[in-house]
């Protein structure tokens, strides 16, 4: 899932500047589980800005809401009432939820509460991980299913670089080594010989390298004529 | 390793003493973190005709200096063959192709290919990484360009190819350690015809790296050097032993290092008077450099080590003591 981080007050007021009406929007998928941006989180934050407002001698009227998506049209249909009457929308979902709200309220200025961090898994209770780059190719069937691109430090194909010490990566010690589990997996698989391939340069193409990506299913569409009859 | 000059791939000075079976001494210099040539002359005058070649590094410890192209240009002109080191951390591969055929349009003819340290580490840890290829796709792609005269995407050359003798790094003593023979077999596979290593200061775990790279046949496809570097003082052995990854420093060479000190034992810094210093730091310099030519006389005895890659850097100095003890100078002459 996507995993997502507050921003600190300070930068969310300064986004915020001197607007008398604040509308914060939780969303309720990935940010909720991840206790980013959910229903709760903007309860809190709105009561954390009010409280501040006053603080400063410049109250904000600040309300909340939360849709399940932020990143699906239906869902945002359903706060159009709440929206048009903010003076700014302080979005609490991932970057695309955002996008979504900006996108589907054209008049409103909305601005970010989170950080969009990673792709990634609760490890354990109050931790998350890294665990895809959507590089838009694969590899984790020759890696044992840990891969490489989103946990090397350099993303890189044919094994581990001279950093690798006691199972965690030179960059930090709070990082395992990519190599070292993929290295543990596929000994252990009896796979050891994916080991010894020479993977060739990346397609970085089909990542973010070629320009922002889209998918176009025609067995999914709408067919115009069809809704038009 | 066939071609058309003699049986030279590239003709280098440094291949033709690696195919004539000379034990190779091949230096490091660092380009300073400015645009002063004069550095540069000061230590390749230090390494002249005490190296066979000399490698420049790229960027090392990911903090911004002079290009190693430019560099190793300098050097050439002082009549030291350099050996370029080219990391995959800054550049992707058009820029490392294009770098490459000016590099050879210089003159330079030896490559040293390398994954490159992280940029967390260096004096711009902010700045965006590249990564597109790691150093054994490097290492093809410029076999490829030597040996098939395509670029990486397939194209072919259009006039001169850029031929260099290329090289690959190993570290013996990162983990996972069983894979490390492995690594370097896949990296002579993929076109390495020489080998640089980490530091090696346990003989003993280098000699049983080397048996397995022997059982593999890998040192009778591709130059094997043995990094070796002088230590400066105990601290420094105990810091590398704790803080760098892939380098083994035995506790043996650490006592050698406190004994050389021993007359100074017991006492802070701050309590010695700046001559005490002095002569507590050369006390532990001489022992440092003789520590060096002792390795390096073990080195020689290990079947498949080719030659070693001394690395004193900032300290340059070292090397002319280092090569004239280990009875490795004069630096016998090639056609």
């Amino acid at each position: 899932m996507i995993i997502g981080e507050q921003k600190p007050l300070e930068e969310i007021q300064g986004l915020l500047g001197d607007a008398g009406n604040v509308l914060v929007v939780g969303c309720g998928t990935c940010v909720t589980v991840c206790f980013a941006g959910g229903s709760r989180e903007a309860q809190i934050l709105s009561s954390s800005l009010r409280m501040s407002s006053k603080l400063n001698g410049q109250p904000q009227e600040v309300s909340d809401v939360t849709v399940q998506r932020q990143c699906e049209w239906e869902y945002l249909d359903e706060i159009e009432k709440e929206v048009a009457e903010a003076d700014i929308i302080l979005s609490l979902a991932c970057g695309i939820g955002v996008q979504a709200m900006a996108k589907h309220f054209p008049d409103k200025w909305v601005i970010p509460g989170l950080n969009t961090t990673f792709l990634g898994i609760p490890s354990e209770q109050g931790v998350w991980e890294e665990r895809c780059a959507a590089c838009g190719d694969c590899v984790l069937g020759l890696t044992g299913g840990i891969c490489p691109i989103a946990r090397c430090s350099k993303s890189l194909l044919n094994g581990p670089c001279g950093g690798s010490e006691a199972g965690h990566c030179e960059v930090d010690p709070d990082i395992p080594c990519a190599w070292q589990l993929i290295y543990d997996r596929l000994t252990e698989m009896g796979k050891e010989s994916y080991l010894l391939e020479l993977q060739p340069p990346k397609n970085w193409q089909v990542s973010r390298d070629g320009g922002p990506r889209k998918i176009v299913r025609e067995d999914l569409r709408l067919i115009t004529d069809e809704l038009e009859s | 390793m066939s071609g058309k000059d003699n049986g030279y791939m590239v003709g280098s000075h440094l291949e033709k003493m690696l195919m004539a079976g000379h034990f190779v001494v091949t230096g490091e210099l660092g380009p300073p973190q400015s645009a002063d040539p004069a550095v540069i002359h000061e230590k390749a005058e230090l390494l002249k005709g005490y190296v066979d070649a000399v490698n420049i590094t790229d960027n090392q410890t990911a903090i911004v200096r002079m290009s190693s192209i430019g560099a190793g240009t300098l050097v050439l002109q002082d009549g030291l063959e350099p050996v370029i080191q080219m990391t995959c951390r800054d550049r992707n591969r058009l820029a490392i192709q294009a770098d490459l055929l000016g590099a050879y349009a210089l003159g330079l003819r030896n490559l040293l290919c390398l994954t490159g340290d992280h940029q967390i580490f260096g004096n711009h840890p902010t700045a965006k990484n590249v990564y597109d290829m790691d150093s054994l796709q490097m290492v093809q792609m410029v076999t490829d360009m030597r040996d098939k005269a395509v670029f990486e995407c397939g194209d072919e050359f259009k006039g001169q190819t850029a031929k260099f003798l290329i090289g690959a790094a190993a570290a013996p003593f990162a983990d996972p350690v069983p894979f490390r023979p492995l690594r370097l077999a896949k990296k002579v596979k993929a076109g390495a015809n020489f080998i640089q290593t980490q530091l090696i200061y346990d003989v003993e775990a280098f000699a049983e790296y080397m048996e397995k790279v022997r059982e593999m046949g890998v040192h009778e496809n591709a130059y094997i050097l043995a990094g070796v570097g002088p230590i400066k003082s105990p601290g420094m052995a105990k810091y590398m032993k704790k803080n760098v990854p892939g380098i083994l420093v035995p506790d043996e060479v650490i006592d050698r290092m406190t004994e050389a000190g021993k007359e100074w034992a017991g006492k802070k810094s701050a309590d010695l008077s700046p001559e005490e210093k002095k002569a507590r730091s050369k006390a532990w310099r001489e022992e440092g450099i003789q520590v060096c030519i002792d390795l390096i006389k073990e080195m020689q005895k290990i079947e498949g080590v080719a030659g070693v890659h001394v690395m004193a850097i900032e300290w340059e100095e070292a090397v002319k003591p280092i090569i004239e003890g280990a009875g490795l100078y004069p630096r016998p002459e090639v056609n």
